[in-house]
């Protein structure tokens, strides 16, 4: 089996691909840094989905950091980009487990996934159980998406798959009361982790946006403080409007963080940047893949390192 | 979007008034909040670079014209270089003289291959009264079959599905069968997703293609893909050549940037544009509404022209006063839709309107002949009347619906909306521009 460092390293590569080789160019081609330089990198950032106005901070604070420290060459530049990035990718951050026991009597967690239409949230939630299953751990879904058609079939492949209850409900029945069944439903089984999988729904549907605050508010009906984690996926082939998302979501549910799916497929994945500097919401997740085990966990440092395009060699074991 | 862009753009310009032509350093300075906007629309940043050195050239030396202001004078000129670069004229589905005219359905994972096949479907024996067969050939993603199967019972189509079975070119080959000997116009195939990057997935949909010899095949494309958008369409269209280009859930605020990135680097026509979950959500692609878009205005040129033609500056002000203060009248409502209605199809000017165009339905209509019969209830009715609505009652109702030839249901309902539409415009009139956007995106 891969190391899961080197299945990381993979996991970030194609993001390196374009941003570090673009860095790692513009970086080691000798001369002086000057505003033909600063030029350049600004291109390679912006072709790395990481938009205008996180690419203005970064240049901002990379050309501070060469005044305060007095930094010459290009190369070294690097380490100064790496830390400002690191540290724009941390913020919001805490050290708390999404998947973990909750600060409910009972330790259940109850896991709301949000998002989009199409970005990956059935298939991040099938990720997350598994996840929690490797852990020893017991799972329950919750199939809320009513509307999509064959969205409860596509759930029960999974559940089948992995051998986890599913509670659902017929085509265009009420999400709210699937995902407080599927709450009391976790009670009963005395589930560790309640997921509830919602339907797709674009940020500018504000009737569907109060939907999902309803949701919201019936899981805490069906028990307190639920849910305790509401996840927001992201595909990573998504540009700008990633932005808008996550702030529009965020006002309609209190987003905990971000699972950034498709990562496999994109050279880029530097929205996250963008997202991570506007919004202050933790990533938690990468999917790498439309397999059960394709789930990484986000580490904000390798992130970084990918983005400039050094990884340090695992160490040993 | 649009407001930041013409601030900004106004803010460069500033200097400028009363000069007859743009000059060189404006035009540069310009031409860096317009590259800016084309980047957060999720424009390649190559074409962006490319199309901002397009758009400086033929700007520089323009007459400013009178009635529109630099700004805007620039946002034009990127406009009409927009609108070209999209492709002037549109472009068509296949359509074989020998049945089924076959149309293979690619693109990565979620982009909505399969809801682009229902509504293909519906579109067909909708608009052009074609029959169409469906083919299930995702044998990968859970439930994917059962999702077209569904689809495809909601709308009444058929649909090949083979359940179980793990040949996506067998499936597609048999499909093919079945609507040959059911004589269908159309075969329509559901592929499912993958990555560009995935060879071995790349190599079905190359055998699926050489097999059935589809005479269209079609990129679905999510309208919110970013800077990949190029990678992406190229490598299909390497591998298997891509006609057709379909950009899905616009119906959100997504600018669409990468369709102009597409369409500028491999040349692939957009056909069509996805505007919601429903069947019956597919919009004919135009491209002047999606450079709008990709600028984020409505067609805010030709309106401010069309209003600057009408409305003189004084009575602008006057009206909006009393649209503030609750005191607009019939009387004021009457003549100003005279004016609205000589500016051309009301439908049309609605559409132009920033942020609103794209909220409406595609067969959004604004009945004309309502609009005549609302005019004539308020030319049968007294000043008074007009500038007191509250004094009539049902005998004055009645008299008025008499001279209009409406009823006097007709009557009451044109008072109760415009008392509402008052309230509202007040309402809207004291909110900050700002406010009034956040409205409209809504
Ligand atoms: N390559 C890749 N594909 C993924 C990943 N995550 C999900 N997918 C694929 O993306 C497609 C959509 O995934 P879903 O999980 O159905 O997305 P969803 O957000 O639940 O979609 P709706 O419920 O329709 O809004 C499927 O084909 C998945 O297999 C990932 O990390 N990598
Ligand atoms: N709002 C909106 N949603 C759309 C549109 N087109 C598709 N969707 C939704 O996007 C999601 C994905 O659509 P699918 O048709 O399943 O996508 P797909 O490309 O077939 O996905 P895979 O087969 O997994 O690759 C679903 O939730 C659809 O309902 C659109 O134009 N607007
Ligand atoms: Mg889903
Ligand atoms: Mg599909």
């Amino acid at each position: 089996m891969k190391s899961l460092f080197k299945k990381i390293k993979d996991g970030f590569k194609k993001t390196q691909s374009v941003v570090s080789e673009g860095i790692q160019q513009v970086l080691t081609r000798g001369g002086k840094i000057d505003e033909d330089l600063y030029e350049e990198l600004e291109a390679v950032l912006l072709r790395g989905d990481v938009g205008p106005a996180t690419t203005y901070y970064l240049l901002d604070e990379l050309r501070a950091r060469v005044k305060k420290d007095k930094l010459e060459s290009p190369v070294e530049l690097r380490d100064a980009m790496r830390e400002i990035m690191e540290s724009i990718l941390r913020q919001g951050r805490d050290e708390s487990d999404p998947l973990g026991p909750s600060g409910h009597a009972s330790g259940r967690r109850v896991v709301m996934l949000v998002g989009v239409n199409g970005v990956g949230k059935t298939t991040t939630l099938a990720k997350l159980v598994k996840r929690v299953q490797d852990d020893g751990r017991t799972p329950i879904i919750a199939a809320s998406d009513t509307f999509r058609a064959a969205a409860s079939e596509q759930l029960e492949v999974w559940a089948d798959r992995l051998g986890v209850h599913l509670v659902k409900s017929e085509r265009g029945a009420d999400p709210g009361a699937v995902a407080f069944d599927g709450i009391k439903a976790g009670e009963a089984r005395n589930a560790d982790v309640v997921f509830i999988d919602t339907a797709g729904r674009l940020q500018t549907q504000s009737n569907l946006m109060e939907e999902l605050s309803k949701i919201h508010r019936v899981c805490g009906k069906a028990m307190d403080d639920a849910p305790h984690e509401v996840l927001l996926v992201l595909d990573a082939t998504i540009g700008q409007n990633a932005i808008s998302q996550a702030k529009v979501f965020s006002e309609a549910v209190p987003v905990s963080g971000i699972v950034l799916a498709k990562l496999d497929g994109t050279s880029k994945g530097g929205v996250i940047l963008a997202i991570s500097h506007e919004l202050k919401i933790p990533v938690r997740f990468v999917g790498v893949g439309e397999k059960a085990e394709d789930l990484l966990e986000f580490d904000p440092k390798l992130f970084a390192d990918g983005l400039i395009g050094e990884i340090a060699e695992a160490p040993a074991g | 979007m649009f407001e930041q862009l013409s601030d900004k753009l106004n803010g460069v310009f500033k200097n400028l008034r009363g000069h007859g032509t743009l000059t060189e350093d404006n035009i540069k300075e310009s031409m860096r909040e317009v590259r800016r906007a084309l980047l957060e629309a999720d424009v390649n940043f190559q074409v962006a670079k490319d199309f901002v050195k397009k758009v400086q050239e033929r700007a520089v030396g323009t007459e400013v014209l009178k009635s529109l202001n630099p700004g805007e004078q620039v946002i034009k000129v990127v406009h009409d270089v927009m609108v070209e670069t999209l492709g002037s004229v549109a472009s068509e589905l296949a359509d074989s003289k020998k049945k089924p005219t076959r149309i293979l359905i690619v693109g990565l994972q979620g982009s909505g291959k399969t809801t682009f096949t229902a509504k293909l479907g519906f579109h067909l024996r909708k608009r052009r009264k074609k029959t169409a067969l469906l083919a299930a050939c995702d044998v990968y993603r859970p439930a994917a079959m059962d999702q077209l199967g569904s689809l495809g019972k909601q709308i009444d189509i058929p649909v090949h599905i083979e359940k179980g079975e793990t040949d996506a070119v067998g499936i597609a080959k048999r499909a093919l069968e079945v609507a040959e000997t059911k004589g269908h116009d159309y075969l329509l195939i559901d592929t499912a997703g993958r990555l560009h990057i995935d060879e071995e997935l790349m190599d079905e949909l190359a055998r699926i293609k050489s097999e059935l010899k589809p005479h269209q095949i079609v990129l679905v494309l999510d309208g919110m893909t970013g800077q990949d958008a190029i990678s992406v369409a190229e490598s299909f269209h390497e591998k298997l050549g891509v006609d057709g280009l379909v950009l899905t859930k616009m119906d959100g605020d997504a600018r669409g940037g990468a369709a102009l990135s597409i369409r500028s680097v491999t040349g692939i026509p957009i056909l069509f544009i996805g505007t919601g979950e429903t069947p019956n959500m597919l919009d004919v692609f135009h491209p002047d509404r999606l450079a709008q878009r990709i600028l984020g205005m409505g067609d805010v040129v030709s309106l401010v022209e069309k209003a600057q033609e009408e409305v003189s500056e004084e009575e602008a002000m006057q009206l909006e006063e009393r649209m503030r203060k609750e005191t607009f009248s019939l009387e004021d409502f009457a003549g100003q839709l005279k004016k609205i209605r000589k500016m051309g199809p009301l439908t049309e000017l609605v559409k132009m309107i920033p942020g609103l165009s794209k909220q409406l339905p595609s067969d959004f209509q604004i009945d004309e002949k309502q609009l005549t019969r609302v005019e004539a209830i308020i030319q049968s009715m007294t000043p008074l009347e007009r500038n007191r609505p509250d004094v009539i009652d049902s005998s004055r109702r009645r008299r008025i619906a008499k001279g209009s030839g409406t009823s006097g249901s007709d009557v009451k309902k044109l008072i109760k909306d415009f008392l509402a539409m008052r309230k509202m415009m007040g309402q809207m009139s004291r909110m900050s521009p700002k406010d009034m956007m956040k409205m409209a995106r809504r």
